[in-house]
C-alpha cells in the first residue's frame, strides 16, 4: 500500500507539474472564433529551430507599405529596423543599418511631423532611418472619422496581440465569407469567422447553432495580383497573406530568432552542466543514501 | 542562526581578527557549511534553495528593466517595448523578469504542498510556517503590481478588479478605494505608486526570507519521516551533501525555466496584453495571471460581493492558522493513511480550482440535454467552482482537526536513520 | 542635569506618582509624534488637488443612433450614452420591481420625456469592469469579468454585482445637448 501511495503521489507530483503547465497555456480562447491555422506550406519561422526566410519578409514588407499601412499604423518599428540583422533588407554590407542605402531610400519616402528651426513652424520633413514609422491618423478620433467610426489597430505588435499570431492574421486575411442566412450584418461591416466576437444578438436562426467569428469594418484588402512582387512570386491572396503575417510575425518579436539560437546553447550548456553535477551528487552521496 | 555548537575555527589571523570583530564568516559557516541537514531529504526539500535562485534572478533583472522602464500612462507601454527591441539584451531580461514570476510561483507552490505533506508546519515549526505565509501573500501582492506595469489591457482591467475588491468592504472601502488608487478611477496616480511598491516589496520579502531561513536553522529541518534528528548517524553536514543536491534541482529547474524563456515566452501570459491599455473597453475574457486563478476561481463562487472577496482573502488567511488546525500527533502523512488520500485529493481541487477561475462561470462543464426553454441542463463552471471551493475550506476547518483525532496512524520509525534503513529493507525486499 | 538624577529611582524626596507621569507622559508625546509624522505620509496617497479638479462633459445626442450606444471618457471612466428602441424602453419599464436585485423604475434612470436617452456611468458595480453592450440575458450589458448582467435600464438582474449602473447627475441644456457631471 506504501509503495503504492508513493507512486501514487509521485506520478500525482510530476501531474500537478503538468498540468499546471497545461493550464498555464489556456484555452481560454476568445470568443467563438473559428481556430486559426497556418498556410498548407507553413511558417518557416515557427517551432524551436525555425527562422525567417528574409524574401518572405520583403515581400510581406511590400504588402503591409502598399495595402495594411493605407490604414494601420506600425509606430513601434523604425525605419532601420528593416536593415538590422534578422530584419527583411539587412545586407551584410552594412552592419549598422542607418547606412544601408535601401532603408534610407525607404524611410525618405515617408514624410514626418517635425519643428522648423528658423521658423518654429510646425513642418513635415522626409524619414530618417532612425525615425519612427509616422502614424497614420493625427489622433484616434480622426482615426475613427477616416474608417466609419472603426480604429485600425496598430499593427507593430499585433502577433503578439492575437490568440495564434502569424496564423491568426493569415487565416482573418484569407477568412472572408458570405455571412450564413439569417445573420445581420450591419452595413460598413464584414463577417470573418476568425474574427473575435458574439454574434447571439445578431442571429436569427437556430440559438443553438449561432456561427462562430464576429464582423469587423475592414472589408476584405486582399485580392489576387493586388502587389506586384519583386521576386516574380505570383501574388495570390493566399501568397500576400502568408508573407504580411510573416512580416509582421517578424516586425512584432524581431529577436526571436536570436532568442532561440541563444536558447538551444543555453539549455545544451544546462544539460552538460546537470550531467557534471550528477556526476558530483553520485560521488558525494556514495553510501550515505 | 542555529543551535548547534558552533564549529568554526578560524585559521588565518585576518580570520581570527574579523571573527572577534564580526563573525559573519562564522554564521555563514555554521549555517550553510556544517549545518546538519536530515539525511533523508529528498528532492521535494530542493525547491527552497531554488526558490532564493528565483528571488535573487527577479530582483537582478527587475533593477535592470528599471533602469529603462518609464511609469507613465502614456509611455509605459511603449517602454517595455522599447526594452524588448532596442535595449541590448532588453528581450532576454524582460521575458526573464515575466517568466520568472510564473517560476517563482510554481516554485512556492511545490514547497507548500511538500511543507503540507510533511507536516512541516507543526510544532515547533509554527513561525517558521506563518514567515513562508507572509511571503506568499508578499508574492502575490509584488506580482500583482508588476503585472500591471506595462500598461496594457490586462494590465489596466486587473488593477481595476482588484482595487475594486477592497471597495467591496462595507463602509470605509470607497475611501479606503480612492485612496489606495489615488483618483476615482485607476490611472497615473496608481501607476506610479505600484510602480513604486513593486519595487520596494522584492526587498521586504528578501528580509522576511532571512527571518523565514533563521526561524529554520533554530527548529532545524523537517524531513520526509517526520521525526526530529536524534543522532550525528541522522545528519550529513549541508555542504557538500545538501549544497550539490540543491545544486542539481535548481539546474533541472532552470532548465525549464529557459524553455519557456527562450521558446514560448509569452506562453505564460495573455495576447490581450499586448494591446495598450484601454479605460473604455474590457477585454472579453478578462483573467488574472495563472498563478492566481484558484483564489480567483473561489472569489467567482460566492454570489455575494463582499463574501466573495471574504472568502478569497480567506483562502490564503486559512494556511497562516494550520499549525492549530491539524490535530494529528503524527508530522508526516507518510504514516497516516488516511490523510494522505484527503491530501490527493485536495491537490486535486487546486488543480481544479484553477482550471475553473480560467474559464467563463455559466459555461457548461458537460451538459446532459437542454431544457423545453433551450438553456442547458448539466454542471456549469460556477457550481463545480463551488463544490471545489467548499472542499478547499473543509479540508482546512473539518477535515484535518477530525482526521487528526480519528485517524490511526501508522508506526513512526524511531529516528531518522532507522526510516533509511527500512527503506532499504523495503526496497530489497 | 543635576548629579543626583544618575542614581536611578533613589533620589531621596522624590514622588513615585510624579515620576510615572513623567515616563507616561513622554510616552504619549511620542505617540503623538509617530501619529502627526504618519497623518501626511498616509494622505498624500489620497487624490491630489489636480486629480480633483474634475471636469464636466458636454455631449451631442445626434451622435448616437437609434439602437445603438457611444462611449465618452468621463472623470477617468467610460460613460455610456444609450438610445433605446421602444421595445427596450418597454422592456425596461415592464420589469416589476419586486423581480430587481436594486429596485427602482426605470422613470426614475432617465430624464422625462427623454426616455429613449439612458446615460449610465459604464462601470460595473461589481468590481469596475466595463460591461459589455448588448449581451447578457437582458439585453442591456453583460460584464465580461464575472458574469453580470444588466436590462435596458442597466440595473442589475443576474450575476455578482450588487447595485444598478450608476446614472451621473446631468442636465440638458438644449433638446440634443446633455451636460455631465
Amino acid at each position: 500500500m506504501s509503495a503504492f501511495m508513493t507512486k501514487t503521489l509521485k506520478a500525482l507530483g510530476l501531474a500537478a507539474v503538468a498540468a499546471t503547465l497545461a493550464v498555464s497555456a489556456p484555452a481560454m480562447a476568445s470568443g467563438g472564433a473559428a481556430h486559426p491555422h497556418a498556410p498548407k506550406e507553413g511558417f518557416s519561422f515557427e517551432g524551436p529551430f525555425g527562422t525567417f526566410d528574409q524574401g518572405q519578409l520583403q515581400r510581406g514588407y511590400k504588402v503591409f507599405r502598399e495595402v495594411c499601412s493605407n490604414c494601420h499604423s506600425a509606430t513601434l518599428l523604425s525605419f532601420r529596423n528593416l536593415g538590422q540583422k534578422g530584419g527583411p533588407f539587412y545586407d551584410e554590407k552594412y552592419k549598422n543599418p542607418n547606412d544601408n542605402p535601401y532603408v534610407k531610400q525607404i524611410a525618405s519616402e515617408f514624410e514626418v511631423p517635425d519643428i522648423d528651426t528658423d521658423t518654429g513652424d510646425a513642418i513635415t520633413r522626409p524619414a530618417s532611418t532612425s525615425d519612427h514609422f509616422p502614424k497614420k491618423f493625427a489622433n484616434e478620433y480622426a482615426a475613427r472619422a477616416s474608417n466609419g467610426g472603426a480604429l485600425p489597430p496598430d499593427l507593430s505588435v499585433i502577433t503578439k496581440a492575437r490568440h495564434g499570431g502569424a496564423r491568426y492574421i493569415y487565416s482573418l486575411l484569407t477568412g472572408f465569407k458570405n455571412p450564413p442566412k439569417g445573420l445581420h450584418v450591419a452595413e460598413g461591416q464584414h463577417y470573418n469567422p476568425y474574427m473575435a466576437g458574439a454574434l447571439a444578438t445578431q442571429w436569427s436562426g437556430d440559438p443553438h447553432h449561432v456561427p462562430v467569428g464576429g464582423v469587423l469594418a475592414m472589408a476584405p484588402p486582399l485580392k489576387d495580383d493586388l502587389v506586384t512582387y519583386d521576386d516574380g512570386t505570383k501574388a495570390t491572396t493566399h501568397q500576400m497573406a502568408a508573407d504580411v503575417a510573416a512580416f509582421l510575425e517578424w516586425a512584432g518579436d524581431p529577436h526571436a530568432t536570436l532568442r532561440k539560437k541563444t536558447g538551444v546553447a543555453v539549455l545544451i550548456y544546462l544539460l552538460l552542466f546537470a550531467g557534471l553535477t550528477y556526476a558530483a551528487y553520485r560521488k558525494v552521496w556514495h553510501g550515505k543514501h | 542562526m542555529s543551535d548547534h555548537p558552533s564549529t568554526y575555527e578560524p585559521k588565518t589571523g585576518v580570520e581570527k581578527w574579523l571573527d572577534q570583530r564580526l563573525p559573519i564568516v562564522r554564521l555563514a559557516y555554521d549555517s550553510f557549511v556544517d549545518y546538519p541537514t536530515p539525511r533523508n531529504l529528498n528532492y521535494w526539500w530542493t525547491f527552497g534553495g531554488i526558490l532564493s535562485v528565483c528571488l535573487m534572478i527577479q530582483i537582478i533583472t527587475g533593477i535592470i528593466l528599471v533602469m529603462h522602464y518609464v511609469p507613465h500612462v502614456d509611455m509605459a507601454f511603449n517602454s517595455v517595448e522599447r526594452i524588448m527591441r532596442d535595449v541590448n539584451y532588453g528581450w532576454l531580461i524582460r521575458y526573464v523578469h515575466a517568466n520568472g514570476a510564473s517560476m517563482f510561483f510554481f516554485a512556492v507552490f511545490v514547497h507548500m504542498f511538500r511543507g503540507l505533506y510533511y507536516g512541516s508546519y507543526k510544532a515547533p515549526r509554527e513561525v517558521l510556517w506563518i514567515l513562508g505565509c507572509i511571503i506568499f501573500f508578499l508574492m502575490i501582492a509584488t506580482a500583482f503590481m508588476g503585472y500591471v506595469l506595462p500598461w496594457g489591457q490586462m494590465s489596466f482591467h486587473g488593477a481595476v478588479v482588484i482595487t475594486n475588491l477592497i471597495g467591496a468592504i462595507p463602509v470605509i472601502g470607497g475611501p479606503i478605494l480612492t485612496w489606495l488608487q489615488g483618483g476615482f478611477a485607476v490611472d497615473q496616480p496608481t501607476l506610479n505608486r505600484f510602480f513604486s511598491l513593486h519595487y520596494l516589496l522584492p526587498f521586504v520579502i528578501a528580509g522576511v526570507v532571512i527571518l523565514h531561513i533563521w526561524a529554520l536553522h533554530v527548529t532545524g529541518q523537517n524531513n520526509p519521516a517526520g521525526v526530529e534528528i536524534k543522532s550525528k548517524e541522522d545528519t550529513v553536514p549541508f555542504t557538500p551533501y545538501a549544497t550539490v543536491k540543491d545544486g542539481l534541482g535548481i539546474i533541472l529547474f532552470l532548465m525549464l525555466f529557459s524553455v519557456f524563456v527562450f521558446f514560448m515566452p509569452n506562453a505564460l501570459g495573455h495576447a490581450d496584453n499586448y494591446i495598450p491599455a484601454n479605460p473604455l473597453v474590457t477585454p472579453a475574457h478578462i483573467v488574472p495571471e495563472w498563478y492566481m486563478l484558484p483564489f480567483y476561481a473561489i472569489l467567482r463562487a460566492v454570489p455575494d460581493k463582499f463574501l466573495g472577496v471574504v472568502a478569497m482573502f480567506g483562502a490564503i488567511a486559512v494556511i497562516f492558522v494550520l499549525p492549530w488546525l491539524d490535530t494529528s500527533k503524527v508530522r508526516s502523512m507518510r504514516y497516516r493513511p488516511v490523510m494522505r488520500w484527503f491530501f490527493v485529493i485536495f491537490v486535486v481541487v487546486c488543480l481544479g480550482l484553477g482550471w475553473c477561475g480560467g474559464q467563463l462561470p455559466d459555461d457548461m462543464v458537460f451538459s446532459i440535454g437542454t431544457s423545453a426553454s433551450g438553456t442547458p441542463i448539466g454542471l456549469n463552471y460556477v457550481w463545480l467552482t463551488r463544490g471545489l471551493t467548499l472542499y478547499y475550506f473543509a479540508f482546512f476547518l473539518i477535515i484535518m482537526p477530525w482526521i487528526g483525532l480519528k485517524e490511526d496512524p501508522l508506526p513512526v520509525p524511531a529516528s531518522i536513520s532507522e526510516a533509511i534503513l527500512a527503506d532499504h529493507a523495503k526496497k530489497k525486499g | 542635569m543635576s548629579e543626583p538624577e544618575k542614581d536611578h529611582g533613589t533620589v531621596v524626596g522624590e514622588d513615585p506618582n510624579r515620576r510615572d507621569f513623567i515616563y507616561i507622559a513622554a510616552g504619549a508625546a511620542a505617540v503623538g509624534a509617530v501619529g502627526v509624522i504618519a497623518a501626511p505620509l498616509v494622505s498624500q496617497m489620497n487624490p491630489a488637488a489636480d486629480t480633483l479638479a474634475m471636469a464636466s462633459a458636454e455631449f451631442d445626442l445626434g451622435k448616437v443612433s437609434e439602437g445603438m450606444q457611444v462611449v465618452i471618457k468621463w472623470r477617468g471612466k467610460p460613460l455610456f450614452v444609450r438610445y433605446r428602441t421602444p421595445k427596450e424602453i418597454k422592456e425596461a419599464e415592464d420589469v416589476k420591481l419586486s423581480e430587481l436585485k436594486d429596485p427602482q423604475a426605470d422613470a426614475d434612470r432617465v430624464k422625462k420625456g427623454k426616455e429613449q436617452y439612458l446615460i449610465l456611468v459604464g462601470s460595473c458595480t461589481h468590481l469596475g469592469c466595463v460591461p459589455t453592450f448588448g449581451a447578457g440575458d437582458f439585453g442591456g450589458w453583460f460584464c465580461p469579468c464575472h458574469g453580470s448582467h444588466y436590462d435596458t435600464s442597466g440595473r442589475i438582474r443576474k450575476g455578482p454585482a450588487p447595485l444598478n449602473l450608476a446614472v451621473p447627475e446631468y442636465e440638458y441644456l438644449s433638446d440634443t445637448k446633455v451636460k455631465i457631471g
